[in-house]
């Protein structure tokens, strides 16, 4: 994890690593401003911002481990909302479902205090060149 | 979710009661707050059943730390809130709605500092759901930087009348999209 780094726009929302599970970081997002949708709940995007951000964590962690340099590339993100997202912290893992040469399928489930009712789910398509 | 700030939204209405719901009105309160104003979202444009939005080039947005572009999380953001207005430019009306579910195919990545423009329209409008289809584009049109497509429900049109049903809709309080 020490090796993983944040991109500017994570950071900037206030996404921050909170654990690392079996290698998979798990990332965390307090409730604020700049999350906040309608009132005391999360915008639908932000959810979506830390979702996908610990799906790229989930890629690069196993990168790294694997000893494989690549910039990643987006090729899609669809994202299921489940649940509405209230005022306290979130949280997000990332697992490769599949992992090629070239392209990566990622699932990442978002939740808040009960981790069997995930908030959001989100699948990926990451292109690796 | 869509169903944003409520009470201001409609305090504001109040000042115009018989009023359209305005895409270019709306927008001024919308981004004053929370997610999309920390985004800083902008209106450009909107039709009949379309809206646009600007998400504007920030330093603080980039996806990657060497590279001058915009990451991607804004862009569902900035898409997310196009497809709530465009759904409600629709309509006429500014009533609760819940994105169930958005995808977001990226074409290719906007140019190096460069805003992006979300425009969406809401395709079509069923007793429950509404759906909508976009395009992110970074100032062509016909160059987009990414599709969308994504369904929403209108909670404010379930029979229990405005009461957030259990199961299903209760993902509408979630927290997505808009504002």
């Amino acid at each position: 994890m020490s090796k993983l780094e944040l991109p500017p726009y994570a950071r900037a929302l206030g996404i921050k690593a909170h654990d690392v599970e079996d290698g998979v970081p798990v990332l965390t997002v307090e409730f604020g401003p700049s999350v906040e949708g309608r009132p005391a709940h999360y915008h639908g995007g932000a959810t979506a911002g830390l979702l996908e951000n610990a799906g790229y964590a989930a890629l690069r962690a196993r990168l790294i481990e694997e000893g494989r340099e690549a910039q990643l590339k987006p090729v899609n993100i669809t994202v299921q909302y489940l649940s509405a997202g209230k005022p306290q912290p979130s949280f997000a893992k990332g697992r490769i479902t599949r992992l090629g040469r070239r392209n990566a399928n990622i699932t990442v489930e978002a939740w808040q205090d009960n981790r069997d009712r995930p908030i959001a789910t989100a699948i990926m398509n990451i292109l690796m060149a | 979710m869509i169903v944003m700030r409520c009470e201001r939204f409609q305090e504001f209405s109040m000042n115009s009661p018989l009023a359209r719901f305005d895409p270019s009105e709306a927008s001024k309160f919308f981004f004053q707050h929370g997610h999309t104003g920390w985004l800083g979202l902008k209106y450009s444009a909107h039709a009949d059943n379309w809206v646009e939005l600007e998400l504007p080039w920030r330093d603080d947005l980039m996806g990657e730390a060497d590279r001058a572009v915009l990451a991607s999380g804004p862009i569902i953001s900035l898409m997310d809130m196009a497809s709530g207005m465009s759904i409600w430019q629709t309509k006429g009306t500014f009533t609760p709605i819940a994105t169930l579910d958005l995808r977001v195919d990226y074409q290719r990545p906007a140019r190096e500092r460069s805003a992006v423009w979300g425009r969406v329209e809401c395709y079509r409008i069923t007793r429950s759901a509404a759906f909508v289809r976009g395009i992110a584009h970074d100032g062509d049109r016909d160059d987009p930087v990414a599709h969308i497509a994504g369904v929403f429900m209108t909670i404010g049109n379930d029979p229990r009348e405005g009461k957030v049903p259990e199961g299903s809709a209760q993902a509408s309080e979630a927290g997505t999209g808009d504002e």
